[in-house]
């Protein structure tokens, strides 16, 4: 019996041999001598590939390190607690001068990393403590995505306008779904945008939205949106990160305004258009940043301007014709100041018109509201930190549930 | 009368004696097959060199110091939970409820931690997270103890229950102490003024917990194997007619057993919240409930052959991530090398207990008798 198992233990052995050979020269042991004198940056990751959030990291990520020469290290499935801290960590011992993160939770433990190693810069995306923490080394950024999902409402109102005059819409008005995560002033932010873009071209257009607790629950995704469009919605868009909303909307015919990047291949009679961030601005900012021995500010916020704010291209099969060319339009308003997502005199809230308005800035147990927000006839977001603080409740959104 | 017997191709026998020799023959041959068959799965499917993945899983547990410890720290917990696990099993109380008792510590020690941080010191702090949550970790394993011993309930399914009323106690109460708010996130507790935070040691963030794991294991060592509880829920784990016989009260020594159990989980709960993490989410116990199952199974519940099982198991799935950091694999590959060895190992257990004949080709004698 023994000697039966060791002749087969041979056997595997020598079967084994070419197959090594045949791919010894794949390894990842060889490294290019030049790669040692370059900077080294690490990107902190949620998820992996599979989650269009992060995705959207990693892909910008990568580009950026490529452009600008310097060696990138994307640590993946790192979630929102020690294991961020340890990870820094390691970053920090393989010789990384830079580190970014890119989920929410992760703040606390980047914070408390950034405090153990003044002479690594933390980068940390979503974030609202870098303006009352009071370190130098430890920064927050986010993008003005709402200028980004009122473009994507724009879109979205087109089409209802488009379904509208067909005598095709399911209910008396135009009516959107929304699938949330969390009722975070992110998504507050993030789905009162996209209605103000949607209203400022069908002015009849109410919105539901749903939450689903997650960042990223496809299942939950999916089913919020499919309650969304049995309950009457023309069109759904969502702020959560899985394809569960996309796939639901391609099943049931329904269009959809995506969130993160293009869905269209997945969905290729539903997608319309989606809004996302582009971080290699932020990127290159900040690894120049630290290449040149700059200072950095608390916050950064990117914006159309900076080209942090895009949109995907528009998918002509399900969107409203002319849409391409009223989002231009509105684009430029946006630019030169022309147009404010959250003018003042297009909403109101318990029906009446803001003209002040103390948000929660400064990040506090209480939530307590901080800071005078609204001035010269419009809210101004994403100026006092570089994370979303809208969290009003605007009349025409109705909330499905809260429980999140 | 002609009587042919008719052999099986394949027959199996338990085997009466084993030695130690053979059995770890047995377990280290297993590991070898197995990590033969990963590398040919790793060379077919990602055409990597499988030496290259195994350097870097190797790079992953022992490549730098913080990797040690952090193996180290991992480990530990695990250990733990795996230790609080095994008088319940080795007594057959099938105790899948390790999950929500190591919860129900966590939400213990979060719970003074929030509600008192700013009421009293350390010195306070520290004693009342521990108690409070090592008396409800064994308060969540006491009541299915409690009903198993007086209505004979089915103890799988009333601990597994359990753990799903406390991962939805822990999502209640994190938003309720969620900050910013509509975040679904509670942060690190007392960041700035490191209140119910446990010391560390000779600037060591994780010794604390690698000693307190490395305490609690001899001592559970000593009570299985030397002290008269010990051996009370063994004999109730082999015959609960024998126990009953012999006079041992066998619905004590349930509930017993489950309230030692629930307050080590309870523990555990405790040094993740102010040892380590010092927050508070639903995924705190990261499946130890269950992997604690493997471990203490895989070493016969022996408290130090969990080291190794528990090792064996941390090893990998530190691997694992490494590996897809390297080479840009998905984790999902990682976890099929563990499952591909974790397969052998169960697998070599088989072997060490049972032996396999093959039918030899003697019919001439079965024709002679």
């Amino acid at each position: 019996m023994k000697k039966k198992l060791v002749a087969f233990i041979v056997c595997l052995v020598m079967v084994m041999m070419p197959m090594l050979a045949a791919c010894g020269g794949g390894g990842g042991g060889e490294e290019e001598p030049a790669a040692e004198a370059a900077m080294k940056v690490g990107l902190i990751c949620l998820h992996d590939e599979n989650s269009t959030y992060d995705l959207n990291f990693i892909n910008a990520f990568n580009e950026s390190c490529k452009k600008l020469g310097v060696e990138g290290i994307v640590k993946t499935n790192v979630p929102e607690g020690q294991e961020c801290y340890d990870t820094a960590g390691e970053l920090v011992d393989e010789g990384c001068t830079v580190i970014f993160a890119d989920s929410f939770g992760h703040e606390d433990f980047m914070i408390q990393a950034a405090k153990e190693y003044p002479d690594v810069q933390f980068c940390h995306a979503t974030g609202t403590k870098a303006h009352t923490e009071g370190l130098a080394n430890y920064h927050n950024a986010f993008a003005a995505i709402y200028e980004g999902r009122f473009l994507a409402g724009v879109a979205a109102g087109m089409k209802l306008n488009e379904i509208k005059e067909a005598g095709n819409l399911k209910g008396d008005v135009p009516k959107m779904g929304y699938v949330g995560a969390f009722t975070y002033a992110e998504v507050v932010s993030g789905y009162t945008s996209f209605y103000l873009g949607a209203k400022s071209v069908c002015p009849d257009v109410v919105m539901d939205v749903t939450f689903t607790g997650s960042w990223y629950d496809e299942t939950a995704e999916k089913e919020g949106a499919t309650n969304l469009i049995n309950g009457g919605c023309d069109l759904i868009s969502q702020h959560a990160d899985s394809m569960g909303a996309p796939t639901a909307c391609e099943n049931a015919g329904i269009p959809d305004v995506s969130y993160n990047g293009s869905t269209v291949d997945a969905c290729p009679n539903t997608f319309i258009v989606a809004s996302k961030i582009n971080w290699s601005p932020y990127y290159e900012y900040v690894i120049n940043a630290v290449q040149n021995g700059e200072t950095m500010e608390p916050d950064w916020t990117g914006t159309i301007a900076t080209g942090s704010v895009e949109l995907t291209e528009v998918n002509e099969q399900a969107a409203a014709p002319g849409t391409v060319e009223k989002l231009e339009e509105v684009k430029a308003g946006l630019e030169d100041g022309s147009i404010h997502v959250y003018d003042t005199s297009t909403f109101t809230v318990e029906g009446a018109a803001l003209d002040s308005y103390k948000a929660d800035v400064d990040t506090d147990p209480a939530y307590e509201g901080d800071t005078e927000v609204i001035s010269d006839g419009y809210f101004h977001e994403s100026e006092y930190r570089s994370a979303p603080y809208f969290d009003l409740q605007i009349d025409g959104i109705n909330l499905l549930d809260t429980a999140f | 009368m002609d009587k042919t017997v008719k052999e099986p191709l394949i027959h199996i026998t338990k085997r009466r004696m084993v030695s130690k020799k053979r059995e770890w023959t047995v377990r280290i041959v297993s590991i070898l097959l197995a990590l033969i068959v990963c590398a040919i799965v790793t060379a077919v499917t990602t055409h990597l060199n499988p030496f290259a993945v195994y350097a870097s899983m190797w790079n992953g547990s022992f490549g730098s110091e913080r990797k040690m410890w952090v193996l180290a720290k991992e480990l530990a917990i695990l250990l733990m939970v795996s230790v609080a696990l095994a008088p319940s099993f080795k007594m057959k109380f099938w105790n899948l409820g390790g999950e929500g008792q190591v919860l129900a510590g966590v939400l213990a020690t979060a719970a003074c931690m929030v509600y008192l941080g700013d009421k009293m010191g350390n010195a306070g702090m520290i004693p009342l997270s521990l108690i409070s949550a090592i008396a409800l970790g064994a308060l969540w394993a006491f009541v299915p103890a409690f009903f198993k011993a007086k209505w004979n309930t089915n103890e799988t399914l009333f601990t597994l229950m359990m753990n799903y009323v406390g991962i939805q106690l822990v999502a209640y109460y994190i938003i309720k102490w969620e900050s910013p708010k509509g975040s679904g996130k509670v942060g690190i507790i007392n960041q700035n003024t490191q209140v119910g935070w446990l010391p560390s040691l000779g600037g060591k963030p994780y010794l604390l917990i690698v000693l307190v794991a490395v305490l609690v294991t001899v001592l559970m060592y000593i009570y299985l194997r030397y002290t008269k509880h010990g051996f009370e829920l063994s004999v109730v784990g082999d015959s609960q007619n024998t126990a009953k016989y012999v006079g041992i009260k066998v619905d004590r020594v349930i509930m017993r057993t489950l309230v030692l159990t629930g307050a080590i989980c309870g523990l555990t709960g405790w040094l993740m919240v102010a040892g380590t993490d010092h927050t508070i989410t639903t995924t705190l116990a990261g499946g130890r409930g269950f992997l604690g199952v493997l471990v203490a199974w895989l070493a016969h519940f022996n408290p130090i052959g969990m080291l190794l099982s528990g090792f064996l198991i941390v090893f990998m799935s530190r691997g694992a991530s490494e590996i897809s950091t390297a080479f840009g694999l998905n984790k999902a590959f990682g976890d099929i090398l563990t499952g591909i060895i974790l397969f052998f190992v169960i697998g070599s257990e088989f072997f060490i207990n049972y032996q396999i004949h093959f039918r030899k080709s003697h019919r001439k004698e079965a024709a002679d008798v």
